[in-house]
């Protein structure tokens, strides 16, 4: 039985597994909610064994169908890989608890079998090890997300998807105009080969400044930001959090792989440049999100300026940098994921998001207002959340480096964020003369916006294990950007 | 082995007594007054029982620590009980226990009672961290916990006041703890390590550049100053007594303005050591922001008609004399610091819990009202009276022990202008006290009062009342029996003679 579960081509399955259910969702329309559940605590089950499979062999490499490298698909997973998947299984879970009981039977039927689908291209994406799949599966999560956020309907809606549509596919294509000169260049699109064949010629620049310029355009970075908070907020509740807790940080993750393997080090200017334009997304965010009247738009600003926090990692380009980085992001993924599912809970019991009136709603739904509060702490970066954790290690490596000025911004940004936060909280405390005709929210979706505001929040303090974790087949140690 | 075990488990035991009332008590719905209470009472009489056991440890040399790595690289939160702590847990464990007397009658048939304990818990929870704090990591997690379960006991009231009050509360910790951190960070990478250990970590250091570590000083200071309240960080204070009684009285005896002077207090002593300090030349301006605010807050309060803001204003004034104590260098000064944060706390408390009687008894609010009003409550103006002698300093209440260690303390260093700004902080404590009492005992009462509410032939409730007289009894004794063993000033110097090399 062991050696079963230790030969298992766990990897394999964390991405058939999750396809399997949306077609089986697609076929059976009707059961849709409990198979996708099911699907959910599949793809759940899966990364487990992965992680254990990883945690006792080390990184791991899959051939599918038996081809090998240069010519057939390789599955890869080290501890990055993994860390990603275990965070998308967490807020893939939590989001589809929430879902389940959030949309009407008319829109369920349509969202399952897309957000399985979804997360099969997030999950190929996380695992692949060629430039290439990459490609293919940014643009299947483009994809899904784009067809995901028109399911709101409505004018605002579809205008929204449509931009982003565009934007995603503006995106995609000055990735794979870059995939296609270093194909050209060095004949081979797998990640660790072009690592090793890796010289600089003036098509390698251009391939570096498009593929970057791609994925700056994904991941929101100021100032291509301009199409994120329409689509994140105007998207059903549960796909703003997954847009925003998941989908921008897939871009964002394949920027790093390619920032730390395959391009060539040396870029330190590049890296001073992103790093100015992640703090200009710092504090651009944070005064957008501290004007917006609409609860999901603040929220949605509050994304653009969390993105630019993880671009204060190329400037420093320290190990511990990355890891910082990388632990905000874990951490606001699952922090953001709860705010919008408290958002959604707040629109649905009050019926609007205006955050002027919220304190008739709010003090109604304690349990929701706190999942918003502990979101809350954790990405204003307050101990001991984990987003106080990736804050202090950038911090630490901004003053290692002797770079203060970064630490300035990481400061600044905290304290919009504050300002922004309980700005929001503030109305909980103040006394409601109206109340409103409320309709019920479900148990389910209040307690999951709360564990995972609280899973953000403890993380803080289970930060070893993670960390840890990332070490394994860690492409930091040596390729980090000195 | 076992016996380690225990040692290691205490201090979390001690977190845990109110941690896990609180947690509970957010659940409850508003109506189970009489779980919440047992909860509650529970919960601190427990506690006060762990503290005893901790002292007594402590005194019998038991190493109480425990460690949880929060980052690889040796950063760790460490809970660590040291002599500091004993004297800043067992404070804010007695007096916990009090104001929950204090506040269940306080609040007795009001709204979010469950809201207000469960957080009123969180803060004290986040109090005894900060005091059992090892390491200035631990120090800041728990010092922004503060923060976070302070803000919704200052909005309690749901006004647009109280929501001022709350916002203008947030500005200045939020933007104290951001220095505080910076500051944090910047002495990790500096220093490698910043434990709290006798005569500091940073006075270890040869290589590290003085300037830098001066820079560090004042961001650390400045991040601590906002909750002390040091002028010009002490905004937040006057206006944050919108808040209901009991957590003004907690506010400013125990827990927030508290833990700034003892962050202070902890920089200073344990992280850059004493006389390092001094050698960089930190201590000279600290000083002297601490007698500005002495004054300060003084002349302050003489113009308040408002209680509650004449009593604010003196905090701002009263706690300045720990970090006074601490900075004037020299070990009988650090003793009247020291021993100024219990005997601060106990006097500041009995002021508040009275002032929260006669608004909630007789509607009174300001100064103006008070005539005669020591006739109406006779018991509540006593313990009233015996607390405000004691900010006044009149022997032999507790105040005056620590003006007498401050002042000998800085005759000892050569500093002797600091007696002359003790003597005039005294003058301007009897200038907004004695009107005050005066007024009490001596002017006509008026016909009615604002809002009169009968307690039968009492004068108010009992939980309101014992409280305060329990707390006033405590002035009495601190001063009293000083030189007693166990006493708050036997204490304070027990752990100068750790400060201070022989």
């Amino acid at each position: 039985m062991e050696v079963a579960v230790e030969n298992m081509p766990w990897g394999v399955m964390v991405i058939l597994l999750p396809l399997a259910g949306a077609l089986v969702c697609f076929l059976w329309p009707r059961r849709s909610v409990p198979l996708g559940l099911l699907g959910a605590l599949g793809v759940v089950a899966c990364v487990t064994g992965l992680c254990w499979q990883v945690v006792e062999q080390g990184a791991q490499r899959y051939t599918v169908g038996g081809w090998g490298a240069p010519l057939g698909i390789d599955l890869y997973a080290d501890g990055l890989s993994l860390l990603m998947l275990m965070m998308t299984a967490v807020v893939g879970l939590g989001i589809s608890i929430y879902s389940s009981g959030y949309f009407e039977h008319k829109t369920a039927v349509v969202f399952w079998p897309l957000w399985l689908f979804l997360w099969t291209a997030l999950n190929a994406l996380l695992l692949s090890a060629d430039i290439f799949n990459l490609y293919v599966t940014l643009e299947l999560l483009g994809l899904s997300a784009v067809a995901l956020v028109a399911l709101a309907g409505g004018a605002d809606a579809l205008t929204a998807a449509m931009r982003y549509l565009l934007v995603g596919l503006l995106g995609s294509l000055c990735y794979l105009l870059g995939v296609a000169l270093l194909y050209h260049s060095f004949g081979s699109v797998d990640i660790a080969i072009l690592a090793e064949r890796m010289e600089l010629s003036p098509a390698v620049w251009a391939a570096v400044g498009l593929m970057s310029a791609g994925l700056l355009l994904k991941t929101a970075l100021f100032p291509l930001h301009f199409w994120l908070p329409p689509a994140h907020a105007s998207a059903p509740v549960p796909v703003s959090a997954l847009l925003s807790a998941l989908v921008v940080m897939a871009s964002f993750y394949i920027l790093l792989r390619l920032w730390l393997e395959v391009f060539p080090p040396g870029a330190a200017a590049a890296g001073q440049l992103l790093g100015l334009l992640g703090a200009t997304a710092v504090l651009w965010g944070g005064i957008q999100a501290l004007r917006q009247t609409r609860l999901k738009l603040l929220i949605a600003y509050s994304t653009v300026a969390q993105m630019g926090y993880l671009f204060l990692a190329f400037p420093l380009g320290t190990s511990f940098a990355w890891k910082g980085a990388l632990y905000l992001l874990l951490s606001h993924a699952m922090a953001k994921a709860a705010m919008f599912m408290a958002a959604g809970n707040i629109l649905r019991f009050g019926g609007h998001d205006r955050i002027a009136d919220l304190d008739r709603v709010a003090q109604r739904l304690p349990l929701t207002l706190a999942a918003f509060s502990l979101a809350g702490i954790s990405i204003m970066g307050l101990p001991p959340s984990g987003g106080f954790i990736g804050k202090w290690m950038l911090l630490d490596a901004a003053f290692y480096r002797g770079q203060w000025w970064w630490a300035l911004i990481l400061i600044m940004g905290g304290l919009l964020t504050a300002a922004y936060v309980f700005k929001v909280v503030g109305y909980a405390f103040t006394q409601a003369e109206v109340t409103h005709e409320a309709s019920r929210v479900p148990a389910g979706m209040e307690w999951t916006a709360l564990v995972l505001a609280l899973a953000a929040v403890l993380l803080g303090l289970f930060a070893p294990w993670p960390l840890a974790l990332l070490d394994i087949g860690f492409p930091f140690s040596g390729g980090c950007a000195e | 082995m076992r016996r380690v075990n225990w040692d290691s488990g205490l201090l979390l035991l001690i977190l845990a007594t109110s941690l896990v009332p609180g947690l509970v008590i957010f659940f409850l719905p508003e109506e189970r007054v009489a779980i919440r209470t047992t909860l509650n009472m529970g919960g601190a009489v427990v506690k006060l029982v762990l503290v005893g056991v901790l002292i007594w440890g402590v005194l019998h040399g038991h190493q109480y620590e425990t460690r949880l790595p929060l980052l690889p690289g040796g950063l760790d939160l460490v809970l660590h009980a040291d002599a500091e702590s004993v004297l800043f847990v067992t404070l804010s464990a007695v007096l916990w226990l009090v104001t929950t007397i204090y506040a269940i009658g306080y609040l007795e048939g009001s709204q979010h009672r469950s809201r207000f304990f469960g957080f009123f818990s969180l803060c004290v929870t986040a109090t005894v961290g900060v005091a059992l704090a090892g390491n200035m990591i631990t120090f800041l997690v728990f010092y922004e916990l503060l923060t976070l379960s302070t803000y919704p006991l200052i909005v309690h009231r749901g006004t647009e006041e109280a929501r001022q009050a709350g916002r203008v509360y947030l500005r200045y910790t939020i933007a104290g703890g951001a220095l505080l951190l910076v500051g944090t960070v910047w002495l990790y990478d500096v220093a490698g390590s910043f434990e709290f250990t006798h005569r500091g970590v940073v006075a270890g250091l040869d290589d590290a550049d003085r300037t830098v570590l001066t820079a560090i000083f004042v961001l650390l200071i400045a991040g601590l100053g906002v909750k002390a309240a040091l002028v010009p960080l002490h905004g937040w204070l006057p206006r944050a007594m919108v808040a209901p009684a009991p957590v003004s009285a907690l506010l400013h005896a125990v827990a927030v303005v508290k833990a700034g002077a003892f962050g202070i207090v902890r920089v200073v002593d344990d992280v850059y050591g004493v006389e390092f300090a001094a050698s960089l030349g930190v201590t000279g301006p600290l000083a002297v922001l601490a007698a500005t605010t002495i004054v300060y807050g003084s002349l302050r309060a003489l113009f308040q008609d408002n209680l509650k803001r004449r009593l604010a204003y003196s905090t701002v004034s009263q706690v300045s004399y720990i970090v006074l104590g601490v900075a004037v260098v020299g070990p009988i000064a650090t003793v009247g610091g020291l021993v100024h944060l219990v005997h601060q706390g106990l006097m500041k408390i009995t002021l508040f819990f009275c002032a929260g009687n006669l608004a909630e008894t007789l509607g009174v609010h300001n100064i103006s009202d008070m005539n005669g009003i020591g006739r109406r409550m006779p018991w509540t103006m006593a313990a009233f009276t015996i607390a405000a002698l004691g900010m006044i300093g009149v022997p032999p209440l507790a105040g005056f022990v620590s003006k007498w260690y401050l002042g000998l303390g800085a005759l000892d260093a050569g500093q002797d202008w600091v007696v002359f700004i003790l003597a005039g902080s005294s003058l301007l404590n009897a200038g907004y006290f004695l009107p005050v009492l005066y007024a009490t005992w001596f002017k006509a009462p008026p016909d009615a009062w604002p809002a009169e509410r009968s307690y039968g032939r009492r004068e108010t409730a009992w939980a309101l009342l014992a409280p305060p007289l329990v707390t006033a009894l405590l002035v009495v004794a601190a001063g009293l029996l000083a030189s007693a063993p166990f006493s708050p000033l036997q204490w304070a110097r027990f752990i100068t003679t750790q400060e201070y090399a022989p």
